[in-house]
């Protein structure tokens, strides 16, 4: 039985890829301007890494050590252009917004890293559960930065998420700062997600220093009484 | 702690911190007076509005950080990044304006990369770009000078076109900055753009206004250099390489000229930039040949994008760009010590 739980807790928490490992920095920052955008890019992320990963696990005993970088690159490729194709049928005005980023996804070093580190060494299920608990983990940053930028920048949440969900998202738009927010440019620009993304890791460390010290102040209760020795053999 | 320094006759200047920012404030007494008797009391409210952002921010962080609040409080550093960047903003721009740019100036630029003495970057350049490039069509809306405009806007309307009451519009008050004219024209010649612009005919060289509040940065400027807060090292090299820059593409005033060396000394933001900004000794070059190549890399970048770039004045950009460069400045012109043969650079001493 593998240990499911940490994988997912290093997924989603404490390897998360976008905090903690650091990967996959350029759609991190390109495409989260907006909540729908930092959606669509992760959901093509998820799928990516869950179907690398379970591939690459497939195949591990065959590839040879000297190509496995290319192998993972051509299996990872492969399964781009399925998600491209797909998000060009069924969310042609998203693929247009996204752009050179889908195709991109191939370099995102977080989807690499997991193949390498992960499936070449792992069954096939732990595999599986890794590559989808690491995507949800990059979607879900990619998500709070777009939720962020998207506030800060335009003043709404879920703008155009009809691009994503079709006409029934027409009207989810929530003007969260009002009607007319003059909207704070630097947000939406590329330094705006530098520092979100910076605010965002700084926050992560102070909650998991929070926990660290709370968990060293606790006082260890042991069950029971004990009776202190005073003769005797001390051990 | 008073650390008692026993040996040695050391030389005790008696400057701390605090007093050398207070001259520092003192010394843009004349080019605030001139900006206020131009363009009226919008300077001195952006000033105070800054002020009070600055200090709040300074104390919530302090306190977040568990730092002694009067102490750092006391030393005004904070007041002087928020009289700079009070300066440097449009006055009657809406309230917020100031309150975000100090808050990113405060916080994003000084605090967050360890408070006093540790930010490598300008942070009243940062809190004024932050807000140059999110809010492009505010922060390009100068009023003009109160002659030109009939009359600066009267306390009323001041306070109407800051806090969003009333039905004022500062469009009826705005006109374009004699940078901007003279950028913007394409088609008659420079002499003939004088005689029609008012604020270019009133002025004596660099646009009315203008031309004398940064006369008045100027003379502070000479003050600092006179109480030794700053060296004329940095203001120097800044001030002849965009004097330079300008009378090589000056092009004798034809209808694509980039402007005069006098409208570039005198207008915009270059004598504010070139005594109190550059000379920060945090966020530029450490040592006198540095602070040369520094002032010489901010004016040769003010007059570039002043020129061929897309905003009217470049200052803060030219600041922020060389504070990237300082630290290898800084390597490459350590000083020979004495004693020692040729001087040095930094990262050799490092590696050994």
């Amino acid at each position: 039985m593998a240990p499911y739980g940490e994988i997912s807790r290093n997924g989603l928490w404490n390897n998360n890829p976008a905090l903690v490992q650091l990967l996959g920095l350029c759609p991190l920052l390109a495409v989260t301007g907006t909540v729908v955008n930092a959606i669509g890019l992760g959901l093509a992320t998820i799928g990516v890494l869950t179907c690398s990963n379970l591939a690459v696990s497939l195949v591990r005993r065959q590839m040879p050590d000297t190509v496995r970088l290319p192998a993972s690159v051509m299996i990872i490729a492969t399964f781009v252009t399925c998600a491209e194709l797909l998000m060009k049928a069924f969310t042609y005005e998203l693929y247009l917004v996204l752009g050179i980023f889908i195709p991109l996804i191939v370099t995102n070093c977080a989807i690499l890293g997991r193949a390498d580190a992960f499936a070449s060494k792992n069954p096939v299920l732990p595999s599986l559960v890794d590559g989808f608990m690491m995507g949800l983990g990059f979607t879900a940053v990619l998500i709070v930065i777009g939720a962020v930028r998207e506030i800060l920048g335009q003043g709404t949440l879920f703008a155009d998420m009809d691009l994503l969900l079709g006409p029934v998202a027409k009207d989810w738009a929530i003007p969260v700062l009002g009607g007319d927010y003059p909207g704070f440019l630097v947000a939406v620009l590329p330094p705006g997600a530098f520092l979100v993304a910076g605010l965002l890791i700084a926050a992560k460390n102070a909650i998991d220093a929070g926990i660290e010290r709370r968990r060293s102040q606790q006082v260890k209760i042991v069950p029971g009484s004990k009776r202190v020795r005073v003769t005797g053999k001390i051990s | 702690m008073a650390l008692m320094r026993a040996s040695s006759p050391h030389a005790r200047s008696g400057d701390s911190t605090s007093k050398v920012m207070l001259q520092v404030a003192a010394a843009t007494i004349p080019g605030v007076l001139a900006l206020v008797l131009y363009f009226g009391i919008g300077v001195l409210v952006n000033i105070a509005l800054c002020t009070v952002t600055a200090v709040a921010c300074e104390a919530a962080v302090m306190k977040l950080r568990n730092r002694p609040i009067g102490f750092y409080l006391k030393d005004y550093s904070a007041f002087v990044t928020a009289l700079l960047l009070g300066i440097a903003l449009p006055p009657y721009c809406a309230w917020w304006l100031p309150v975000v740019g100090t808050a990113s100036a405060m916080v994003l630029a000084k605090h967050l990369y360890g408070g006093m003495g540790y930010n490598p970057f300008n942070p009243a350049m940062v809190g004024y770009v932050v807000l140059l490039i999110s809010f492009p069509v505010d922060m390009t809306r100068w009023v003009g000078p109160a002659e030109i405009i009939a009359g600066a806007p009267s306390l009323g309307e001041a306070f109407g076109l800051i806090f969003g009451f009333g039905n004022y519009s500062v469009d009826g008050f705005t006109r374009a900055t004699p940078l901007e004219i003279v950028r913007l024209n394409e088609s008659v010649l420079l002499s003939q753009l004088y005689e029609m612009e008012p604020v270019l005919n009133k002025g004596a060289v660099a646009g009315f206004g203008w031309e004398t509040a940064n006369f008045g940065f100027l003379v502070g400027g000479l003050f600092l250099l006179f109480r030794r807060i700053i060296t004329w090292h940095a203001p120097v090299a800044m001030l002849a390489t965009l004097a330079l820059m300008s009378l090589l593409f000056y092009d004798s005033g034809s209808s694509l000229s980039e402007g005069s060396p006098t409208l570039h000394l005198f207008s915009g933001a270059t004598m504010l930039g070139a005594f109190f900004i550059i000379t920060d000794p945090i966020s530029g070059a450490t040592s006198n040949r540095g602070r040369l190549i520094f002032g010489a890399g901010v004016g040769l970048l003010t007059y570039i994008i002043r020129a061929w770039g897309t905003y009217p004045d470049a200052v803060a950009f030219a600041v922020l760009l060389m504070n990237f460069a300082a630290p290898t400045i800084d390597n490459y012109t350590l000083p020979r010590t004495y004693g020692h043969k040729a001087a040095r650079r930094a990262t050799d001493l490092e590696e050994r």
